[in-house]
Formats: structure tokens, sequence, C-alpha cells
């Protein structure tokens, strides 16, 4: 079995208008054992910036503490929060550092610009390879599935109620087609002056 | 081409051809006795690179008991390949006969062919001997099957559970060809977990409703910790008067009728990372 099944993960990211949504599963397990049930995979960069890590639950957690210290020094050096896009570009080259023994993680970054209120989403594999989209990106152990739901349920410009909806099913569905994730999730949207955090309740099984 | 010949194991006589009946029922079992081996130079190792292809259901939990008021059988309903959830509805008890309940672990249709096969031994074995066959005679039955069909990779962990006039019977057997009476068998990759509840919450004399909640506990919790195992819980209760379906609860919502409160749940606790 791979590395980047070792523990399980669902991650779906996906952009409305003026607002984006990110949410994870909350299943944490080895291989095909359950060991908890509110582990989230979604971390908070800053208020408008949401990072979605899955594949290896230690190398994310070790690439989430590097990522937070980076921009905590950016912060100190610029006065600002970063932009989603800068933030994207920073974990791209923190994970090319590593290009010949690569964290086993793939990051999702869902973000709104402080500005423009412009959505930003983007994936990249292991080592930094940077997938922009401007509709929705997915990760974890269902890709599969997580497609399939997204790319039959995304429309352009959705309002975050609707968006949180949309996001909710996608993740929700497709994890229950996948044994190492489900167990509940977590979604948050994030708009121009607020962000919306929703703990659900799914199959646990 | 190569033929498996088990003419020799099988316990019905092949002689008699004077019966033009005893002859319509030797062409329905001989006919799954000779399966066609591939022409390969290396059979062995064309079947173990072939498995991972016809083996999915491997997930499983399953789980059968004796007590004094008769047997339960009590299963999931999850299919996978891999970390995929192939089903959520699988039938992984076979109704035999009226008195005689087989399990499902291992790989789908090997359970599923064998099973049925065993159903028409046991249908010939009433006709030629006017009387139901017993437990212990239709397990053997399986395992004999099981075993002169050893080391050509069948994949199956099974239960045949049942009554007869000598009362609640549950044998054990498995593709390697072994077989085993007992009166608490849990089988399938989430065994271990429902062998936790089940071994805790068993009393031989309990009452038939208490028997019935330790089975699907037991299946609900193996469910909970089990990846692959899934979907929804069956209970069957198996007394002389045969057989009859008891349960068939959705783990979705059985488990929230378990635990109301999500939050609650001891899985449900702190996150480490918040205070960071």
């Amino acid at each position: 079995m791979s590395i980047f099944e070792y523990n399980g993960a669902a991650i779906v990211a996906m952009a409305g208008k003026e607002c984006v949504a990110i949410g994870s599963d909350l299943r944490f397990g080895v291989q095909f054992q359950t060991l908890a049930t509110d582990y989230k995979k979604v971390y908070k960069i800053h208020d408008k910036l949401f990072i979605g890590l899955a594949g290896l639950g230690t190398d994310a957690q070790t690439m989430y503490q590097k990522l937070k210290f980076r921009h905590n020094l950016y912060k100190l050096r610029e006065e600002r929060n970063i932009k989603p896009s800068t933030f994207g570009e920073l974990v791209s080259s923190v994970l090319y550092e590593k290009r010949f023994g690569p964290y086993f993680v793939s990051p999702v970054i869902a973000g709104l610009d402080d500005k423009t209120s412009a959505p930003y989403i983007c994936g990249m594999d292991t080592i930094g390879a940077i997938e922009t989209a401007d509709d929705f990106m997915v990760a974890g152990t269902a890709p599969d599935s997580l497609y399939g739901m997204c790319e039959s349920m995304f429309r352009p410009d959705m309002e975050p109620e609707e968006l949180f909806e949309t996001v909710t099913q996608c993740l929700m569905s497709g994890a229950d087609r996948d044994a190492l994730s489900g167990w509940g999730a977590i979604v948050y949207v994030i708009t121009k002056d607020k962000v919306v955090a929703r703990t659900l309740k799914g199959r646990m099984d | 081409m190569d033929k498996l010949d088990f003419s020799g194991l099988c316990s019905r006589p092949f002689s008699e051809k004077s019966s033009a009946h005893l002859e319509d029922l030797s062409a329905i079992t001989s006919s799954v006795q000779d399966f066609p081996l591939p022409q390969v130079q290396d059979v062995d190792r064309f079947e173990s690179e072939v498995m991972a292809y016809v083996k999915p259901n491997h997930g499983t939990t399953t789980l059968g008991f004796i007590f004094k008021h008769g047997v339960i059988i009590a299963v999931d309903s999850r299919a996978s390949m891999g970390s995929y959830i192939s089903s959520q509805t699988v039938k992984k008890v076979i109704e035999i006969n009226p008195y005689l309940l087989g399990t499902m672990a291992g790989g789908a249709a090997d359970c599923q062919f064998w099973q049925r096969n065993l159903g028409q031994q046991c249908r010939l074995y009433e006709l030629n001997n006017g009387k139901r066959i017993s437990v212990r005679a239709a397990s053997k039955l399986l395992a004999n099957v099981m075993f002169s069909y050893k080391g050509y990779g069948l994949s199956m962990g099974t239960m045949v559970a049942g009554y007869d006039p000598t009362g609640p019977g549950l044998y054990y057997v498995d593709s390697d060809g072994q077989r085993t009476k007992g009166q608490i068998f849990s089988v399938g990759s989430g065994s271990l977990y429902a062998y936790g509840v089940l071994d805790n919450g068993y009393k031989w004399d309990m009452e038939v409703e208490d028997a019935i909640e330790l089975g699907r506990r037991s299946i609900y919790h193996a469910t909970f910790r089990d990846a692959v195992s899934g979907g929804t819980v069956s209970v069957y209760h198996v007394t002389a008067n045969g057989w009859k379906k008891v349960r068939g609860d959705d783990v979705g919502e059985l488990h929230y009728e378990y635990y109301p409160a999500a939050e609650a749940h001891p899985c449900f606790g702190t996150d480490p990372l918040e205070a960071a």
C-alpha cells in the first residue's frame, strides 16, 4: 500500500462568488484501523487563507509547522498577511527543497485576495508542482470519487450558503466510497468579512 | 487441456448409471468439479498473480455464536477492492436451506459459488436419504470441497450454522481445508474488534433479545474501527423451527442511535494542534 494511503484523507476546496470553501474529513487511522474521528486536515494560515494537507499525517503536521513559521517571518518583515498566490509559491518552494526526499503530502490551498476578494484555489504534488484552478481542487485517498462529485455539482459564482452545501455534499458522498476517509467532516466557508466553520455528522463506518 | 478430477473424492456413487434420474443429478454436480486449468507453465505462480484481480470483498466482519435459545449469526454488508468501497449492500449470509446458514468472508465469488454448491449437495442428500442433513455433515461436505481445491487459490472463511435433531450447530470452515466446531466464532478483517465486544458480553443463558443485541453491537463496533467493514448490520436467529432474519440496520443511523451526541464519543477528543 502507498505511503499516501497510510492515514487516509479527503479534502475539497471550491470557489464561489467572492467566497471560497475548503473542507476535510475527520478520520485519523493507521491503514484499515480507525484511531480517531476528530482529526482535521485543514489548517488556518490567516483569516482569509487555509491549507488542507492530505497524505502522511506526520509529514502534514511538520509541513504545517514549517509553513506557520514561514508565515510568521513574512508578517514580521512585511507587516501584512501573505497573499494566497504568494503563499502557494512559498509552499511550492518549501516542498521542492526536499526534491529527493519529499514530504508525503498533497496540499490544497484556498484563500481570498485581501483587496479584490477574488477566490484563489490551488493544489500541488509532493514536490511542489502548482496547479491552479478557478473551480475546485481535491486531494486525499479518494480523488476519483471526489473529482466525480465536484465535476457534476460545481456551478460558477455560487453564494456562500450554496457553496457550503455543494462542498459538503461532494466531500461526504465522495468519502462514503472510500474506506480510508469519512467519519464526519469539517467545512470552512471564507467570505470577505467572516469565516464560518461547520462540523458535520457523517457515516461512522 | 488438464482438468481436475475429483470424482474419487465425491461421496456420491458415480457408477449407478442405470437410472436416468440419477444421471441428470450427476450432470449437475460433476460439472462444477472439472474447471479447466489455465495453459501456463507454472500454474502456482500464475494463480498467485491472478489472485489480486479476483478477490474483492476482502474486508468483512461476520460472527456467530451458540447460546441457550439457538444460534445467532450477524454480519456487515460492505464489499471493498483495496480501499475502494464497491458496495454497501452485499448479502453475506447465504441461506443454504431453511435450517442452514452460511456466512461469507474472503472472495465473494468463491463464497457464493461454493455455498450454493453446498446447498445443492444438501438437497441431494435429502432426496437420497429421506431426511435433512446434519450441520456436522453439511460443514464436512464444504470442508471436503475446500480440501480438494487446496493450493488453487480459493479464498473463503465461512461459518456453517444451523439446527438439526442433535441441537444447534456452528462450524468454521476455510479455504485451507480447516474445519472447527465451536460455540463462538468471528471471521474477517473486523473479527478481532467483534470478538472484543462478543467475548465481553457473551453468556450461555442469555435471553433471545439480549443475544440479538450482542450480535448487532459486536458488528457495529467492528464497522466503526475497521475501515473495510460497514454498510448494514444483519442479524439472524436459528432455532429448531429454522432460521429467521431478525435485524437489518444501517450503520449510518445505528451509530447515532448508540451515541446521540457526536462530541460525547470517546474518539472525539481535543485537537493537539488547536493549542498551537
